[in-house]
């Protein structure tokens, strides 16, 4: 076998409250495909980040061609020949395309270091052109789609003709024609030479693409293999640590009256024409890909963005929600995707961030120590929260009782409905079982459940019925029996929808 | 997103950079014409020539509050820095050193830069929000003018003529301070559209993570743009005392807000990540009409403080609701 | 270290004790506790609008048009008193004005979503404008006797100023709500996180707008007292006192990113400055001075906390 041009050594990285590398190995050939899989928050892109210099590693060892080397920042690891494309879009909104790909490393001309940007107009355009996409280099970031974008952020990349090539989820929010081509240039780009890192979700693409995959799971380096000696049920298995039928033990709710109907939802550029039901004691889950509008159709729901079109009506009665107070009023609850952003306050205590939607229940608004703690110890021993007490700074619990402690949050306000969405991004196996379990008896409670999650078995595990979302719109309804991971895949990018691909 | 609707966007938007400088260029044109109905003397060469001067100092000025407000800061020290460069340059004339004017320029741009880096480094080293650090050194400077002077002026007849001669000359017919002002112009120009350094100031204030990521060194970026603002009011200090033949210790009180209309005026947003000297030399220009225009028209003068306010609220609140229309993430609040 | 820094209040305290050691030893006249009660009028003012700040800044917010805000308040009693409608219904007057401007603070805050530095900033250039527009150069005087009571008069019985026994039963009611009742808590986690708290349901944005009009209704009623004070109007009055208020708040613990701060520690800042303010006037030291120190106190106070992390080892990166 060729020889070894990265390596990664021993890498562990804590931050706040999680360890999100624990003892990682990694290496690299030139002229590979090497893919990098797990769940979501297995510490894919935090490995990435470290190869790249974003973050500094705590401890470990990079070899670059042999040598230890270390990188401060991104551009030591540029100048070393990595280059990257992030899982968050990197762009700058008010400047054209080719200063977006060029930005950091721009194309001078004369002794005035003067710009060069007919150069780099062509040079993009170029760029652009390898991966057939039919942009002005001129227009500015702001006008692109999600898919787009993306295209520039691996555009990007290829500008700097780099010998290590790192991509986090490229094909994310890109169709599969997209993809396609995108695959044909990085094959290219491996018989070139060129040591590719490609993380993914999707497993097809894994399989299809690389010549080794190496697989994490919550933080821990699983194991490398050769593509071709190891099956797709291996992977999963190595991914979730057990097999499927063990990780949804989806529980028998008798399925009762309708609680909440949508009806043709829509918001300027981000989804339309949504309408479904959700009864009491069902688990409604929403797939789709990344930018599919999931998000903000929930956001929507529970009154944080205005609708420009719709009704929502709750129990027979139609409800205009403006605000999340107004939702929480209606008992409709919703678990934010990011949970350190929007779930928790994390320099505030476990109690005062379960204690702080139902705030105006105490009374005369008067802060009453001891009602607090007796709610908050309630949850802490309900929802088995590991923590040394009610007065722990929510910043330094782990993502699991993190996860946790904002479920108790809504769970104090008593919902009728509950919204969730990504609730077990991010957390740890035994935790995301917990959270299963607790979703399925609240469903067995009578509260109607919305669970939006981008990881296929979980949503199929755990759903009586499952939307998937494309482009703003539903795509696709699947009953629990009839749901398969190729079916929601499929219509997840459009493919069974009648109007496909057009860019 | 259907084809249609984002073809509609693209129609705006591409209007809109250029909408900005044409409405701003109507306006100004509709400002004048009023005023003239009102007072035709306004419109006299003798007028204008002296809008122009003024005018010069602002626009000079608000190139480094562009700069600053670009990366998402804000320096409220301008006045204050502007007058201290002033006065110490002053002090030296007063003090009876007969020094080479393009010396005392040069002096004055070298304090402005040091007062500059100070802010610079407040809010680059010292994580302190720029409006806080600035405001901070905007009475430190201000109190240090008082200390130095005590509270005294220093007037013509204590400067030698041929530094007076330096705001108010004139080259082949032109005057001294719009030959400076056209200078700076293209310079900036130059550094900020074909530059390395000056695109990496649009990259800091556009997305500071992905210029971060994109390994644009964002700190020396900050420092760098605090540093040059204080340069230019530095400048600026030593051509306002040459050209008003007087330092006081009251000198351009208040004239940040001038700078920040004149940069909001022309079209840069506040959010950081764009905006245009061309713009900014045109806002400049405004304000002087405006303010003159009070003047002729025998307007209270003190509405100026008022329309100020008016102008930078008006202008900021549309660049919020336009930004927010095109979806665009409005305002990190954090960095101001 | 860290530990001192949780108990930055007792840091302010022994700060305190040293001005007044220091101060006592430079001059005769300063340890006499009429002449300490006389001084306090010097920061009540401040203070009046500071237990409000504090709120503010606890938040994440800012409020740079307070002193502005006050001269337009003061402006519109003092021409509604020349017009003859008398003194005590000016005052109420000045009141509203105050709440309005602060009103309209909170509404473009919240409505057309502009961050409180910017919209502030703007309104404190406006509010100022407004005052000089509505006097000119001109200054309203003449009010009558018993209004002086107010700013000049004591507490029935006592040698204590009125003014000290307004400022302290506003920081007593100002605290109470900031400590113990759920609007008080909400303030915190607003300032902590704003976004957690939109999703958590709390009506963030009422409490922002209640947050800037209690500002400027306690920046109108400063007003009133700096008239009664000094007995005449100008549209210069208040000048700078933002920035000492936000140095108070801020010197007393107060985090300028929000979240965290106490309102026993703002009271101390505010006594810190006032002795050091009276102490450097009975040295004769000039006004020019203080407000290079205030400056310079300002910077330190937000420098201060920093500077400790980073000498007491290691503390969590930048996020
Ligand atoms: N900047 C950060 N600050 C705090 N925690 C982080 C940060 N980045 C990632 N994490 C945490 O580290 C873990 C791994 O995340 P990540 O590397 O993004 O996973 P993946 O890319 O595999 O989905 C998660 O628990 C995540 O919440
Ligand atoms: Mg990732």
């Amino acid at each position: 076998m060729s020889r070894k041009l990265l390596e990664l050594r021993g890498i562990s990285k804590r931050f706040p409250g999680v360890v999100a590398l624990d003892n990682v190995e990694f290496d690299l050939k030139a002229g590979e495909i090497h893919a990098l899989v797990g769940e979501n928050g297995a510490g894919k892109s935090t490995l990435l980040k470290i190869t790249t210099g974003v973050h500094q590693l705590d401890e470990g060892s990079i070899f670059l061609g042999g040598e230890p080397v270390t990188f401060n920042n991104p551009l030591d690891a540029k100048k070393a020949g990595i280059a990257a494309i992030y899982q968050e879009h990197t762009c700058f909104p008010q400047l054209s395309i080719s200063e977006n790909v060029f930005m950091g490393h721009p194309l001078v001309s004369n002794r005035l270091q003067r710009i060069d940007w007919k150069g780099m107009h062509q040079r993009t355009k170029q760029l652009l052109q390898e991966l057939e996409i039919n942009l002005d280099p001129k227009t500015t970031m702001n006008m692109l789609n999600v898919a787009e974008r993306q295209l520039v952020e691996i555009a990007k990349a290829l500008s700097l003709d780099s010998k290590i090539l790192l991509m986090d989820e490229p094909t994310s929010s890109l169709t599969i024609q997209e993809a396609e081509r995108l695959f044909a240039v990085i094959r290219r780009l491996r018989d070139d030479g060129v040591a590719i890192v490609f993380i993914s979700h999707r497993l097809d693409e894994v399989f299809e693409l690389s010549d080794r995959i190496t697989v994490l799971r919550d933080g821990k380096y699983i194991g490398t293999k050769d593509t071709k000696e190891i099956t797709t049920q291996e992977v999963i298995r190595w991914m979730v640590g057990r097999s499927m039928d063990e990780l949804y033990p989806k529980k028998d709710v008798p399925i009762g009256g309708e609680l909440l109907e949508v009806k043709n939802l829509a918001r300027h550029g981000e989804f339309r024409e949504i309408s479904f039901t959700v009864r009491e004691g069902e688990i409604l889950g929403i797939a789709g890909l990344v930018g599919a509008g999931r998000t903000e159709m929930a956001r929507a729901i529970f009154g944080i963005t205005p609708l420009d079109q719709g009704e929502i009506w709750l129990n027979g009665e139609r409800t205009k929600i403006k605000s999340p107070r107004d939702a929480l009023r209606h008992g409709i609850a919703y678990l934010p995707e990011d949970r350190q952003d929007h779930g928790l306050v994390l320099a505030m205590d476990i109690s005062q961030n379960t204690t702080i939607s139902i705030l105006d229940r105490f009374k005369y608004r008067l802060l009453n120590k001891d009602q607090e703690t007796e709610i908050t110890e309630k949850y802490i021993e309900l929802l088995s929260i590991r923590t040394s007490g009610c007065t722990q700074l929510a910043r330094n619990l782990s993502g699991g009782n993190q996860q946790k402690v904002v479920l108790a949050k809504w769970m104090a306000t008593e919902p009728r409905i509950l919204i969730l969405d990504e609730p077990t991004k991010g957390i740890d196996v035994q935790a995301k079982a917990a959270v299963h379990t607790l979703i399925g008896e609240l469903a067995e409670q009578g509260l109607g459940i919305i669970i939006i999650s981008s990881e296929l078995p979980e949503v199929i595990g755990i759903s009586d019925r499952i939307l998937v979302m494309h482009e703003g719109r539903i795509a696709a309804e699947f009953k629990r029996d009839q749901a398969t991971q190729e079916g929601i895949l499929q219509a997840a990018i459009g493919r069974s929808g009648a109007e496909a691909d057009a860019v | 997103m259907s084809r249609t609707a984002r073809d509609k966007t693209k129609f705006t938007l591409t209007n809109l950079s250029v909408r900005r400088e044409t409405s701003l260029l109507l306006f100004t044109l509709a400002v004048i014409l009023g005023v003239t109905l009102h007072s035709p003397r306004f419109l006299s060469w003798g007028n204008f020539h002296s809008i122009f001067l003024d005018s010069a100092i602002v626009a000079i000025a608000s190139i480094g509050q562009m700069m600053v407000v670009m990366t998402g800061g804000i320096d409220l020290s301008v006045g204050s820095g502007l007058a201290l460069s002033g006065m110490l340059v002053g002090l030296i004339y007063k003090a009876g050193i007969a020094l080479n004017p393009y010396l005392a320029l040069l002096l004055g741009g070298l304090i402005g830069l040091g007062l500059g880096s100070i802010n610079g480094v407040l809010v680059v080293n010292g994580k302190i929000p720029p409006i806080i650090a600035t405001l901070g050194t905007m009475s430190i400077y201000r109190g240090l003018i008082f200390l130095a002077s005590d509270g005294q002026w220093v007037s013509a007849h204590e400067m030698p003529s041929s530094f007076i001669h330096l705001a108010r000359g004139t080259i082949l017919g032109i005057p001294n301070l719009l030959f400076i002002a056209g200078l700076f112009y293209l310079i900036f120009y130059f550094f900020l559209s074909h530059s390395k350094t000056g695109r990496e100031v649009y990259a800091v204030g556009g997305n500071l993570e992905a210029a971060k990521v994109a390994g644009i060194n964002t700190d020396k970026i900050n420092r760098i743009v605090y540093s040059v603002t204080g340069l230019l009011y530095g400048l600026c200090g030593v051509l306002w005392v040459s050209r008003f033949a007087s330092a006081q210790p009251d000198t351009a009180t208040g004239f940040e807000f001038s700078t920040v209309t004149a940069i909001v005026l022309g079209g840069v947003s506040v959010a950081g990540g764009t905006g245009q000297v061309t713009g900014v030399l045109l806002g400049a220009l405004l304000i002087s009409i405006i303010e003159n225009a009070l003047n002729v028209t025998q307007t209270n003068p003190f509405w100026k403080l008022a329309i100020q306010g008016i102008v930078i609220l008006v202008a900021v609140s549309m660049d919020g609701i336009v930004r927010r229309r095109q979806g665009t993430k409005v305002v990190r609040e954090e960095q101001l | 270290m860290r530990k001192l820094l949780r108990h930055w209040e007792f840091i302010l305290l022994i700060l305190l004790v040293g001005v007044f050691i220091l101060m006592s030893n430079l001059s005769p006249y300063f340890l006499n506790l009429r002449n300490l009660l006389d001084s306090t009028v010097h920061f009540t003012e401040k203070g009046v609008i500071a237990v409000c700040m504090a709120f503010i800044i606890i938040s994440g917010n800012m409020d740079l048009s307070v002193a502005s805000n006050m001269a337009m308040s003061a402006a519109v009693m003092g021409i509604a008193f020349r017009s003859g409608i008398g003194i005590w219904p000016s005052a109420l007057l000045c009141l509203l004005v105050g709440m309005a401007g602060g009103l309209f603070n909170g509404l473009i805050i919240t409505r057309v979503k502009l961050p409180a530095m910017v919209a502030t900033l703007a309104t404190f250039s406006l509010y100022r404008g407004i005052a000089y527009v509505l006097l000119g150069n001109q200054a309203i005087t003449g009010y009558p006797y018993e209004f002086a009571t107010l700013g000049q008069g004591y507490f029935p019985g006592t040698n204590i100023p009125n003014q000290f026994v307004i400022f302290i039963a506003l920081a007593v009611i100002f605290g109470f709500i900031l400590h113990k009742t759920t609007f008080g808590r909400s303030v915190y986690a607003i300032g902590n996180n704003e976004d957690a708290c939109r999703y958590s349901g709390l009506p963030v944005d009422r409490i922002k707008v209640i947050l800037f009009t209690v500002n400027g209704l306690l920046a109108g009623l400063a007003a009133v007292l700096l008239t009664s004070r000094i007995y005449s109007t100008r549209p210069n009055i208040a000048l700078n006192y933002e920035l000492e208020i936000i140095t108070a708040v801020v010197l007393g613990g107060v985090s300028i990113k929000g979240g965290r701060g106490s309102m026993i520690g703002v009271v101390l800042a505010l006594f810190l400055i006032g002795a050091s303010r009276f102490g450097m006037s009975l040295l004769n030291i000039p006004g020019q001075m203080m407000t290079v120190v205030i400056g310079l106190m300002l910077i330190i106070a937000i420098l201060l906390p920093q500077l400790l992390d980073r000498l007491s080892g290691k503390q969590g990166k930048t996020a």
